[in-house]
């Protein structure tokens, strides 16, 4: 499949800080992928140059086909929802009503519906709006756009996690009934991680990992039990984390373990627990290895 | 993602979820499974993801496809899963039991009459309560 989105080579530098450094990623059409990364990693300076707002130092970017910027027949097929979206001082109807101009495949019909679902008040004045509801409008807007490619930058500033939820549960149902490209950056990945199909990791400007998300689990496992027996156990093997207490250890090692190695750590009486998407992403990011050193094998399986 | 655990790749939960279902008798043979976008929104995942863990059950012979209905318990399907659950019963329930009543210095004989014991009660009505 061809994909929606293709960076190579991407770099974006400001003065003499790196941004972004050598970003190469491609994203398949009609996936939901989430963008992971601790603040700072360049998650936003990516989004922003998909969605044309900035430009790259060197590289290219891809987006249905071509470049983003000042090319009109990909941003109408696009929508950019910014952390924090400034909005001129009109009321929320007319929000919507100007970006619907905007956008060939606007569904006024689910606008409403959302704004039925976040209680926010067609009426009232944007700037008269707290900052979770002017973080539900971005989303109304986001989805509501129904654009083949929807690029999400933290879109939920403000919003607690009954909201939240709403979210989730309205962007999966619109996506199984309109299929489209998404990329959502978070740093609630536990939270949002089954949304994703694949997952983008980037830190210090960097791709440090880019899987199908379900590969994931089982890429690394804690091993924990007597120090001894973990030693034993772990000898040989890649090691991301090591933690102590008393004649107790708890060690994170990277790899698919297969059938005998486990029946060995239930012989040792060794607890094994996979990595959660967010630990992997605490350890991959703070990694500073290669991804390629990730085994990553049955990713796709 | 109500109630699946961290762990198993997700569609490989969602796959056992559809086959518990279809072991217990909850989902009858001839009788159509959800739809993936019907058990994406109820588990709260990517549908992509669902779509895994159906075919995981179709490859398997599990789940039949009718072609522009869905997917359907197929025939024999509740019987194979029983089983094959019945295989992993030793592994799965047996083998914890013997390793902590080990760590527990438990012996074999004080397990026996444990079970013996709860045995009567499971099978008292009202099962048990502890």
């Amino acid at each position: 499949m061809t994909p929606a989105i293709s960076v190579a080579g991407l770099t974006r530098r400001y003065r003499d800080q790196v941004a972004l450094d050598d970003v190469s990623v491609e994203i398949a059409a009609g996936s939901i992928t989430g963008l992971l990364g601790r603040n700072g990693a360049g998650k936003t300076t990516l989004l922003r140059i998909l969605a044309g707002q900035e430009f790259p130092s060197s590289g290219s970017v891809s987006v249905l086909g071509g470049p983003p910027a000042e090319n009109d027949h990909v941003l109408r097929r696009m929508v950019f929802v910014r952390e924090d979206q400034a909005y001129p001082d009109i009321k929320v109807c007319h929000a919507l009503r100007a970006t619907s101009w905007f956008y060939p495949n606007w569904d006024a019909g689910l606008a409403d519906s959302l704004l039925a679902d976040f209680g926010l008040p067609p009426g009232k004045a944007i700037k008269k709006l707290s900052r979770g509801m002017r973080s539900a409008l971005g989303i109304v807007i986001g989805l509501a756009a129904r654009a083949e490619v929807t690029l999400f930058d933290e879109p939920y500033a403000g919003l607690d996690a009954v909201a939240r939820q709403v979210f989730y549960d309205r962007l999966l149902a619109d996506y199984a009934e309109c299929p489209r490209t998404i990329l959502l950056s978070t740093h609630l990945i536990d939270e949002a991680a089954a949304l994703f199909e694949s997952v983008v990791v980037i830190d210090g400007g960097r791709v440090v990992l880019a899987a199908a998300a379900d590969g994931l689990r089982g890429v690394a496992t804690t091993v924990s039990g007597p120090v001894l027996a973990v030693d034993e156990f772990t000898a040989g093997r890649p090691v991301w984390n090591r933690r102590r207490l008393g004649s107790q250890a708890s060690v994170v090692t990277v790899g698919q373990l297969d059938a005998d190695r486990r029946a060995r750590a239930r012989s040792l009486g060794l607890d094994l627990a996979p990595l959660t998407l967010q630990q992997l992403v605490v350890h991959a990011a703070g990694w500073p290895a290669a991804p390629e050193a990730v085994n990553l094998e049955g990713t796709n399986a | 993602m109500a109630g699946l655990d961290e762990g198993t790749p997700l569609f490989g939960q969602v796959a056992e979820r559809l086959a518990a279902e279809i072991a217990d008798g909850g989902l009858a043979e001839g009788e159509r499974v959800p739809s993936t976008n019907e058990l994406a929104a109820y588990y709260r995942i990517n549908p992509a993801t669902a779509a895994k863990g159906i075919s995981l059950l179709a490859d398997d012979g599990l789940l039949e496809k009718r072609r522009g209905i869905g997917m359907f318990v197929a025939a024999g399907a509740r019987r194979r899963l029983l089983a094959q659950r019945r295989e992993q019963f030793a592994e799965r329930y047996v083998r914890p039991l013997l390793t902590e009543a080990t760590r527990l210095g438990i012996d074999r004989g004080e397990l026996f009459a444990l079970i013996e014991e709860y045995g009567q009660f499971a099978d008292a009505p009202g099962g048990v309560t502890v």
